[in-house]
């Protein structure tokens, strides 16, 4: 059973008045990583809103050991912080539990210049938590389009929609043979906060990626930030799943569109509800163009739901 | 070489109000309607600033960015947002 909400622990690891930009997704999801973690964590973030949003020193809006490093390190600086903890306490110069070790990156940190990083991290399973917030964009720098913006998605550097599919990250993570790898975005947040339990639980290379509807990139109403990350489950543009050891199993809602017990939504009214795609749906090729998003998503899905059949 | 003085080492503490008093930013106020809530804690679990009293269901209006979502996602319709003087 699912973490309902009034089971959520008290915990408050984002603190209130940070520089987030109202609504946000990151902070939102943040917040519920910050339940299942606890306060004895260590947190490593590359370039990115979360950044921003610490506010300005001598404060700071979360309440771990913050450290910012370099856009393309956060894998291999939390392989190296995690193997001198180990080595700390087998000196004796650490007692209790060992605090967790998190990357906390956006798409561009992970996708993109933070990959070969992270890849070679997940080779040696070295003990962490990736996170990836995934905006879809490089929304900090002004929304430049990254390895997982999606097809037909307006971004500053993609002005009449990117032409190309994202990448699956998850699944690259998966083949990486690391024992734990999930799925999460923050209209669900008990599905959140039980992946991320497990995740800690779980010794060696952890990724979680965290779908952040992003109103200032995507262009919607700023109350809608949940709104918008239920329409992309539903949609089935963001499948809801996760693999212990390899194994794959599918969480709801997005396990009933892989089993057809239900029908995915019709791509379409997820797409006109964000400005980012108002200028493909516009366009004299519009049924074409929507036509090819909906193939990614339901490639998407059939592939998944394959791929989730090899169980050895 | 010279110390650094602790005011001048690249370290932040944490701390509420690292965005300064972010209830500035507000055009829109949130404002819970104690005779409608059923208190399920939609709210507290949705709101990004963690300013949601989630026994009381009362907000922190010094921090609160009125980004809505609150208002949006509460099942009975107990937040309405109110245009701020
Ligand atoms: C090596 C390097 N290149 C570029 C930048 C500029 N930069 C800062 S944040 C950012 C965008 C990060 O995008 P993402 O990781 O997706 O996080 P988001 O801003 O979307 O939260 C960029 C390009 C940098 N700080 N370092
Ligand atoms: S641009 Fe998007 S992800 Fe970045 S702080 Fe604003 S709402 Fe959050
Ligand atoms: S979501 Fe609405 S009904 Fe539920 S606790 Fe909040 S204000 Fe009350
Ligand atoms: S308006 Fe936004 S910041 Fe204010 S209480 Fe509601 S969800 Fe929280
Ligand atoms: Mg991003």
């Amino acid at each position: 059973m699912t973490t309902s909400i009034k089971q959520l622990p008290d915990i408050e690891q984002v603190l209130s008045g940070n520089g987030a930009c109202g609504g946000c997704p990151a902070t939102m999801a943040l917040r519920i990583v910050g339940k299942a973690l606890g306060s004895n964590a260590i947190m490593l973030l590359t370039p990115s809103c979360s950044v921003a949003s610490m506010g300005m020193t001598p404060k700071l809006g979360y309440n771990w050991p913050c450290i910012n490093i370099c856009f393309a390190t956060a894998g291999s600086s939390a392989s190296g912080i995690s193997h001198a903890l180990e080595i700390m306490q087998e000196k004796g110069r650490l007692q209790g539990e060992l605090p967790t070790v998190f990357c906390w990156a956006g798409d561009g940190g992970t996708y993109d210049i933070g990959f070969q990083a992270l890849s070679a991290a997940a080779e040696r399973n070295d003990n962490m938590i990736f996170f990836c917030y995934n905006n879809e964009a490089y929304s900090n720098t002004g929304v430049q389009r990254s390895g997982a913006t999606p097809r037909g998605s307006f971004t500053t550097t993609t002005p009449t929609g990117k032409r190309q599919p994202k990448k699956n990250m998850a699944l690259l993570m998966l083949e990486h043979n690391i024992p734990y790898v999930a799925t999460a975005t923050v209209a669900y947040p008990g599905d959140l906060y039980d992946k991320v339990v497990k995740a800690k639980n779980t010794p060696g290379m952890k990724y979680i990626e965290i779908l952040a509807p992003c109103y200032l990139g995507w262009q919607f109403n700023m109350p809608e930030t949940v709104q918008m990350s239920r329409k992309a489950v539903r949609s089935g543009s963001w499948l809801l799943w996760e693999a212990e050891n390899g194994k794959i199993s599918f969480n709801n809602p997005s396990a009933h569109i892989i089993s057809g017990k239900k029908k995915a939504e019709p791509v379409d009214e997820y797409l006109m509800k964000q400005g980012r795609f108002s200028r493909l749906l516009k366009g004299s090729d519009a049924a074409q163009r929507i036509a090819e998003i909906q193939g990614d998503i339901d490639r998407e899905i059939a592939f998944m739901r394959e791929r989730a059949k090899i169980t050895i | 070489m010279k110390s650094v003085t602790k005011a001048y080492r690249p370290i932040s503490w944490p701390m509420k109000g690292a965005g300064g008093d972010t209830g500035s930013w507000r055009v829109h106020r949130p404002v819970v309607d104690p005779k409608i809530c059923s208190k399920c804690q939609i709210c507290w679990v949705y709101c990004p600033e963690a300013v949601i009293d989630r026994k009381e269901i009362t907000i922190d209006y010094r921090y609160c960015k009125g980004c809505g979502v609150c208002a949006t996602e509460c099942p009975t319709g107990a937040i309405s947002m109110e245009k701020e003087e």
